[in-house]
């Protein structure tokens, strides 16, 4: 349903009004932004002195880039670790033999449960008294990564293939197909394609919850752009917050524009007879949405939108 | 098992805190995110541009980042002070970076809601001569709230878990700030991380189940 049919055509007097609206409404905006403004500029964050480092090749490349690259590194590592986790655990959990989808299930669901920094903190403080001194920080944020999203991906992979009509494997069995060449050469191929967009979505949500490893001092963009930059170049931290905020938000919506980019060409796609999968959910989200909603039937059209 | 014994008063205190967080956050975000579906599909323009655009930067800025502005940018620079107890105020500060944070997803599961009823709902609202606000309140919202209440449920089960980071928004009585204490003192504790979790998922699997019972009892039947 597009918004418009919400409301009619304006006539004269609905014109007046929305008119009236219109105004009222950009008064509030323009306020709200002038307060913003105001409040910035009473404690002198307009000054040219503070926004002056990030005019500088020099802070780009020794603060900014660096930590960029930080945060890249881990979300590349990550995304790997956890497509192939999510493949693994997905496809144990369709398994024929109750002693490896069960155990999968309550791997799946355990991760999917607590909360990521909970296992960040936990596996920066094991680390250690496993393997020796060092800095785990790298580890940790990408371990922690891998198995939260891991376990994510898991359920997208169950769902993907769960997606494909049943008729297809049907089709294949009886063609003489065996249980790996059915899953091999008829389900994954199909699976994937409708899959492509949650698993991107999913892959937004990794990148963005590196985040996390500012608080373990693990050398990513928010670290290197909100603690050490504003601790050398004194006053900027506001300016410096916008700026690395800036870039997070490009990063993540390039990102997700691929997704829906994805989505839009897998539902007019003739390679897979599976509808797109619902990204399952958007944010920190161990969302049940796809499979909830799925489940209950209920058609949820583009959370990820 | 000593140690999750010895320490359990101090964590139980500290979970304490994310449940209060928890409970502001699921209010707080709720209203915030229908306030922001509403300016989402008003029919005035810039309304519905300010609402896109404060969605999709939330959406897409990491929690953590919002929750550090907050806390050493809104409070320690801009002088927002909600109270004179250091404790208290970094308590709020984070609980409103949070609701700012989640209710940019409640406002996306709501707008999926919203897709799901029927377009002739809404042609016969306004047909029998409905204004906006009316067939808003009245006829679209309640059958879109039913329609996301489990993707909700979801929404609400991922800030609980996202409580957890209040540590970057300086509030370090929670739970996960007192679980690294502990690690700080005794190093790291597999049942102390257990009895965590488990205190976790004691929050987030009845919502789960509860949601998703309600959404397959409220479902609109068409």
């Amino acid at each position: 349903m597009s918004t418009s049919v919400l409301f009619d055509a304006p006539g004269p007097r609905a014109r007046v009004r929305n008119g009236l609206l219109t105004v009222v409404g950009a008064a509030l905006v323009a306020g709200a932004l002038y307060g913003i403004w105001a409040g910035f500029d009473a404690k002198g964050q307009w000054e040219g002195k503070i926004w002056e480092p990030f005019l500088q090749w020099n802070t780009w490349e020794v603060y900014i880039i660096p930590g960029l690259i930080g945060t890249l590194r881990a979300a590349a590592a990550a995304s790997v670790l956890a497509l192939a986790f999510g493949a693994i655990f997905g496809l144990a959990r369709l398994s024929d033999h109750k002693w490896i989808r069960v155990p999968a299930g309550v791997v799946v669901e355990v991760f999917r449960a607590i909360p990521l920094l909970l296992l960040i903190f936990f596996i920066f403080y094991v680390a250690p008294t496993v393997f020796g001194g060092g800095d785990y920080a790298f580890m940790a944020v990408v371990l922690g990564l891998t198995l939260y999203n891991g376990s994510v991906l898991a359920e997208v992979v169950r769902a993907g293939v769960n997606a494909v009509p049943k008729g297809q494997s049907e089709a294949a069995y009886a063609v003489g197909m065996r249980k790996n060449q059915v899953m091999r050469l008829v389900l994954l191929p199909q699976a994937v394609t409708a899959m492509m967009p949650a698993i991107v979505s999913q892959l937004v949500v990794l990148l963005k919850d590196t985040a996390l490893g500012y608080i373990i001092a693990y050398v990513d963009l928010l670290n290197t752009g909100f603690k050490i930059l504003p601790a050398v170049f004194f006053g900027s931290l506001i300016p410096a917050a916008i700026v690395i905020g800036i870039i997070y938000v490009l990063l993540n919506m390039a990102l997700s524009y691929l997704a829906t980019w994805l989505e839009r060409r897998s539902r007019r796609s003739r390679k897979t007879a599976a509808g797109p999968i619902v990204p399952p959910g958007a944010g920190s989200v161990a969302l049940a949405a796809g499979m909830g909603g799925a489940a209950t039937g209920a058609a949820i059209p583009d959370v990820g939108e | 098992m000593d140690e999750l014994i010895k320490y359990a008063p101090e964590l139980a205190l500290g979970f304490w805190e994310n449940v209060k967080l928890s409970l502001v956050g699921v209010v707080a975000s709720l209203i915030l995110g229908t306030i922001l579906v509403a300016m989402r599909v008003s029919p005035t323009p810039v309304l519905r541009a300010a609402g896109t655009v404060y969605v999709n930067v939330i959406r897409n800025t990491p929690l953590t980042l919002v929750l550090a502005f907050s806390a050493l940018g809104l409070s320690d620079q801009l002088g927002l002070v909600f109270s004179e107890m250091p404790t208290t105020n970094s308590f709020w500060i984070v609980a409103m970076g949070l609701s700012a944070y989640t209710s940019a997803f409640v406002c996306e599961a709501l707008r999926a809601g919203v897709n799901t009823v029927p377009l002739g709902q809404a042609e016969a609202a306004r047909a029998i001569g409905l204004t906006f606000i009316q067939s808003l309140t009245m006829i679209i919202l309640p059958q879109a709230f039913r329609a996301v209440i489990a993707p909700l449920g979801s929404v609400m089960i991922a800030m609980i878990k996202n409580t957890t980071v209040a540590t970057a928004g300086g509030f370090l009585l929670d739970a996960a700030a007192t679980m690294k204490e502990v690690f700080d003192t005794t190093g790291a504790s597999i049942p102390i991380f257990l009895g965590l979790v488990v205190a976790f998922m004691a929050l987030t699997l009845p919502i789960g189940f509860l949601t998703g019972w309600l959404a397959r009892r409220l479902a609109v039947v068409r």
